[in-house]
C-alpha cells in the first residue's frame, strides 16, 4: 500500500522568543493506507499537534508533510479545506455532530459541501451507515442517539466519500470499554477498506488495537513497537516486561 | 478454579451424570482445560462425603447415576463464588525492583529504562488483542479471558507512567534522610521482596 500520510523532520513551535514551546520536534511518520498507527504519550507530548498537523489545521514551523502524495507547503486555505473534505477525515472524542442534522444528514454533509447532489450524498450516507450497523438509526437526531452510536455516525461522516486518511483523537473518550471496543473494530474495518488511521491516545487498551505504535515525549518520536508476533509465541513466553 | 467448584456450578442447573459433566465441563471451559474422566469421579465421590452432593433416587438400578446438588452444595457455591481469590505475587514485582534500582545506578537512564518496559508490555497487549480482534465479537468466553490479561498488562503500563512522572519531578533526596513512616517501609520492603 502506498503512503497516505508520510512527515519528515517536522517540528512545531508555538510563541515567539523567549517564550516558546516546542510541541513537535524532528518528527518522521510514514502511515501506509490499510495501516493503524496508534501515537501513544502523555498529555503534552504533542499529540494533537502532530494531529493538527497531519490534518492541515497548523503549519508546521519546519520539515515537509505530505497527504496521499501531495505536499501541504505551498497549499492554499482553499486547497486545504478541499483535501479535508475529500481525503482526511476527522474523529473526535466529542463526536462534534450538528444536533439539527439526523445520522444521515450529518454523514451526507462532506458530500453536500464538496458539491456533490443532496440525494446522491443522502443515498451513499445510508449505504454507509448500513455498513457500519445504524441502518435503523438513520432518521433519528444525535440527541436520541446512545454515545456509541454517535461516534459510529461521526466515523461514518469521517469515512464518506474516498477518503484515504483517518484521524481519530481519543475516539472512544466518553464511551464505556465495550462501546470503545466497537468504534475500535470500526477503525480497523477502515483500514481493510484502504484507509490510513492514526489515533492518538493516552490510553494503552486502546493502542493495543493499533499495527503500530509510535511513543511520543516531549514533542519527540521516541520509540515505536516492533509487528507483534503471531498468537502462538503468546504460548510460550510469559507476558510480564 | 477447582473441578469440586466447577462441578457444583454444572450441578446447579439439574441432575447430571458424570460423563455428561466431564463433558460439558470441557465445552464450557472452551476447550481450554481437558479433565479425566476419572477425576470426575473422584471429585463427585469427596462431594458425596461431604454432603453437596447426593445420587438421584430417581435413577432407574440399572442405569448410570445421576447426582443433584443439595441445598448445602449451593451454599458453598454461592460461598465460592463471592469469596475474593488469594492475592497472588503481581508479576509486576521484578519491574518495580528494576525500576528502582535503574533510578539509582549512575548512567542509567530511568526513563529509558521505562520506556523499554512500556514497549514490551504493549506489544504483548497488542498481541492479545488481535486475538480478539481476530474472533467473532459474540465469542465471549475468549474476550473474558483476554481482557483479564489486557487489563493487568494495563495496570502495569499505568505504574510505568507514573513512575515515569514521579522520577522526573522528584526533589534531591535531604541530606538529613529520616525515615517517617516505619510501617510504610515494611509493606513496601514485602512488595519488592515476595
Amino acid at each position: 500500500m502506498t503512503a497516505v500520510l508520510e512527515m519528515r523532520g517536522v517540528s512545531k513551535v508555538y510563541g515567539v522568543p523567549p517564550v516558546q514551546v516546542r510541541a513537535l520536534v524532528d518528527a518522521d511518520l510514514t502511515v501506509r493506507g490499510g495501516e493503524l498507527v496508534a501515537v501513544m504519550g502523555p498529555s503534552g507530548s504533542g499529540k494533537s499537534t502532530l494531529l493538527a498537523v497531519a490534518g492541515t489545521l497548523q503549519t508546521p514551523t519546519d520539515g515537509e508533510v505530505r497527504v496521499a502524495g501531495r505536499p501541504l507547503a505551498g497549499m492554499s486555505r482553499d486547497e486545504k479545506a478541499a483535501l479535508r473534505r475529500r481525503v482526511i477525515g476527522f474523529v473526535f472524542q466529542d463526536f462534534n455532530l450538528l444536533p439539527g442534522l439526523t445520522a444521515t444528514e450529518n454523514v451526507a454533509l462532506p458530500l453536500e459541501l464538496d458539491g456533490v447532489g443532496r440525494r446522491a450524498a443522502h443515498a451513499a450516507a445510508r449505504e454507509l451507515l448500513g455498513e457500519l450497523g445504524l441502518a435503523d438509526r438513520a432518521a433519528h437526531f444525535p440527541d436520541d442517539l446512545s454515545g456509541g452510536e454517535r461516534q459510529r455516525v461521526a466515523i461514518a461522516r469521517a469515512l464518506i466519500g474516498d477518503r484515504r486518511l483517518l484521524l481519530a483523537d481519543e475516539p472512544t473518550g466518553a464511551l464505556d470499554s465495550v462501546a470503545g471496543e466497537t468504534v475500535m473494530r470500526l477503525l480497523r474495518a477502515a483500514c481493510g477498506r484502504g484507509v490510513g488511521v492514526v489515533l492518538v491516545t493516552h490510553d494503552a487498551h486502546l493502542a493495543s488495537w493499533a499495527h503500530r505504535v509510535v511513543f511520543l515525549r516531549d514533542g519527540r518520536i521516541v520509540d515505536q513497537t516492533t509487528p507483534p508476533a503471531g498468537p502462538e509465541s503468546l504460548l510460550t513466553t510469559g507476558s510480564a516486561g | 478454579m477447582s473441578v469440586r467448584h466447577a462441578l457444583l456450578a454444572l450441578l446447579s442447573e439439574g441432575p447430571k451424570y458424570g460423563l455428561q459433566l466431564r463433558q460439558e465441563f470441557e465445552q464450557r471451559t472452551g476447550e481450554l482445560w481437558p479433565l479425566n474422566v476419572g477425576q470426575v469421579y473422584t471429585t463427585l465421590q469427596r462431594l458425596e462425603r461431604d454432603g453437596l452432593v447426593e445420587p438421584d433416587s430417581s435413577t432407574p438400578p440399572a442405569q448410570q447415576r445421576r447426582y443433584h446438588i443439595t441445598p448445602v452444595g449451593r451454599q458453598e457455591l454461592d460461598e465460592w463464588l463471592r469469596t475474593p481469590p488469594p492475592a497472588v505475587s503481581p508479576p509486576r514485582d521484578e519491574l518495580v525492583i528494576k525500576v528502582m534500582v535503574a533510578s539509582r545506578v549512575p548512567g542509567a537512564d530511568v526513563q529509558d529504562v521505562i520506556q523499554a518496559h512500556r514497549r514490551r508490555l504493549v506489544e504483548t497487549m497488542q498481541q492479545y488483542t488481535n486475538l480478539k480482534a481476530q474472533a467473532p465479537e459474540h465469542d465471549v468466553e475468549l474476550a473474558l479471558v483476554v481482557d483479564a490479561e489486557v487489563f493487568r498488562i494495563e495496570g502495569m503500563l499505568r505504574w510505568l507512567d507514573t513512575a515515569a512522572a514521579r522520577l522526573r519531578h522528584r526533589a534531591p533526596r535531604p541530606a538529613t534522610d529520616r525515615e517517617v513512616s516505619t510501617t510504610g517501609r515494611r509493606v513496601a520492603r514485602r512488595v519488592v521482596r515476595r
